[in-house]
């Protein structure tokens, strides 16, 4: 029934914002400068905030769940369905910025499309959540020159979360059965068709960072089905951690 | 009493605020840094203990309403470090102090949070106990200090509300979410209320702060007002405060309390509490491995200058 899958739909957009979200909230507290920690929770607000909106929606339409948190917090590690790229550890500060780079890029062209959904609550979410994009995209592009060309050991650091994280870009823009799917009834815009301008950007600006990239972006990563890092559970086992403990109570 | 001491005097006597640009006692200033730095520190570290169960948090809107709280106390760091600027010291400075265990920062943040209800109780007593030193504040002589306060107090009090309200979801879920809301404060009652520090009697800077009108209250004269604003608020979670001595004295108008502990107190401004060295640690951690991320920041702002200045 197209109810249950825009449902699932939603839950799968919903799980990159929870789980980088998540991710981001475990350097609060901790940032290299006070003004950027403050700056990060600041992403990590946006993105649960965002989280909710995907969730509740999909409750609403789901004849599984009831509520925003037992989706969040309920679900088996295969049936979360985030791209593998937001699930990575913060690593250093130049990984988290990296990782944070490559989505934010994803993300805005991501939404620029999703606002001319036919789905109008999902239309809705976009429209809110471009405002927030647009500023975390500014902010991590930003810190990718400043630390491309700050200094030798910068450059090298953020090369070297280049290089690791450069597979996991893939994922991003290559469409799932249910994406496809979506796409097919006018309400998820076709990734695929994101793929050579996503690159085009991210190229120029790594170029002008001073950063070399990787050839090979193959990948065999498909967190979008269900198949996670060996990170993943570690994630999972904190966000669960009180709703497994005490099940059935109100927080 | 020279011009600019009676300048200074007159000011104070008349309710005026100082300003940073105004001649100040060197003493007054000395204070003033150790006092407004101590409390920006208390922030900063404070946010160690409540970032801990970010990750954890058992719902969408308790994980957001924790980060977003966390976030604020990142913020009146932000503003107490500016104000402590104003005084001419800079913020590397003050973070040396920190780091090298020379600067205080409030002794309560050196207990841990063990479990979820422990975030409650912090918002509920801690934020609490904050506010009523806090609201003193914003009277401050020193107009940066004061100002700082009064945006700082209205962030709190939606802390100190939201930590309640914790509570409340607690001491009215399941039995074993009772338990937990009542363990927390059995832990959180003693510690929150040594965070108005020593009695009058052993007070080393109180008088001298209050004759300033840094400080507008005695310590044990706000903790008396927090233990008479808190216990209501425990009665209606039905929860006990861990005092056998607490009983309203009716003569007073105020509630008798037992005998801090003040041995503990001491032990752990000394450094000997439950995570001194631990919180200490995380700070220094991140500082340092924050040094390569703040030397290439600057690297890049110098380029950009000079290609500006080239042109
Ligand atoms: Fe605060
Ligand atoms: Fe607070």
């Amino acid at each position: 029934m197209l109810k249950q899958k825009i449902s699932a739909y939603s839950i799968l957009l919903g799980d990159q914002s929870l789980i980088l979200g998540q991710r981001l909230g475990e350097l609060c507290g901790h940032g290299p400068i006070l003004e950027v920690d403050i700056a990060m929770t600041n992403i990590a607000l946006d993105l649960l905030g965002q989280a909710r909106l995907y969730y509740q929606l999909a409750a609403e339409l789901s004849d599984t769940y009831e509520d925003e948190d037992q989706i969040a917090f309920l679900r088996r590690e295969k049936d979360y369905n985030n791209c593998v790229l937001v699930e990575m550890p913060n690593g250093d500060f130049g990984d988290t910025i990296v990782r944070q780079y490559l989505f934010d890029v994803y993300h805005l062209m991501f939404l620029n499309q999703l606002k001319e959904s036919n789905e109008k609550r999902l239309k809705a979410i976009a429209e809110k959540s471009i405002k927030e994009v647009r500023y975390h995209l500014n902010f991590s592009g930003d810190w990718i020159l400043r630390l491309g060309k700050g200094t030798e050991v910068s450059n090298q650091k953020i090369q070297k979360a280049v290089d690791t994280l450069w597979p996991y870009t893939k994922e991003l823009v290559q469409s799932s059965e249910l994406e496809t799917e979506m796409h097919g009834f006018g309400i998820a815009p076709n990734l695929a068709d994101l793929e050579d301008e996503y690159y085009r950007q991210v190229k120029s600006k790594f170029a002008e960072a001073e950063i070399k990239l990787p050839e090979d972006k193959w990948s065999q990563i498909q967190g979008k089905k269900g198949l996670h890092s060996e990170h993943f559970g570690y994630l999972l086992s904190d966000l669960q951690y009180l709703q497994r403990s005490y099940p059935n109570s109100k927080w | 009493m020279d011009k600019f001491e009676q300048a200074f005097q007159n000011k104070l006597d008349n309710e005026e605020k100082i300003e940073p640009k105004d001649w100040m006692p060197e003493k007054y200033r000395k204070t003033l840094i150790r006092q407004i730095s101590q409390h920006a520190h208390s922030e900063i570290v404070g946010m160690l203990p409540e970032g801990n169960w970010i990750t954890r948090a058992p719902s969408m809107r308790r994980k957001i309403g924790l980060l977003a709280k966390v976030q604020d106390e990142a913020g009146h760091g932000l503003y107490l470090y500016s104000a402590a600027e104003t005084l001419g010291i800079d913020r590397a400075e003050l973070f040396d102090q920190l780091h090298s265990g020379i600067a205080k920062y409030s002794s309560i943040f050196n207990y841990p949070t063990i479990s979820w209800s422990d975030i409650g109780a912090i918002g509920w007593l801690v934020d609490g106990a904050a506010i009523m030193n806090q609201v003193m504040l914003t009277r401050a002589s020193y107009g940066p200090y004061a100002r700082a306060m009064v945006r700082i107090c209205k962030e709190e009090s939606f802390h100190q509300r939201q930590g309640y309200e914790m509570m409340v979801s607690l001491a009215n879920g399941t039995e074993e979410q009772k338990e937990m809301a009542q363990d927390s404060l059995n832990r959180w009652w003693w510690p929150s209320l040594m965070m108005f520090g020593p009695s009058n009697a052993e007070s080393t800077h109180s008088a001298q702060s209050m004759a300033w009108k840094i400080k507008r209250k005695s310590n044990d004269d706000l903790r008396q007002q927090f233990v008479d604003v808190t216990v209501p608020q425990a009665e209606y979670l039905g929860l006990k405060i861990p005092d056998d001595k607490l009983k309203w004295n009716e003569e007073r108008g105020h509630y008798d309390f037992g005998e801090i502990n003040w041995d503990e107190f001491w032990e752990v401004v000394k450094g000997n509490g439950p995570c001194n060295k631990e919180r200490l640690e995380t700070r220094v951690k991140a500082h340092e491995n924050g040094a390569w991320v703040r030397e290439a920041a600057m690297a890049y702002s110098e380029k950009l200058n000079t290609a500006v200045n080239h042109k």
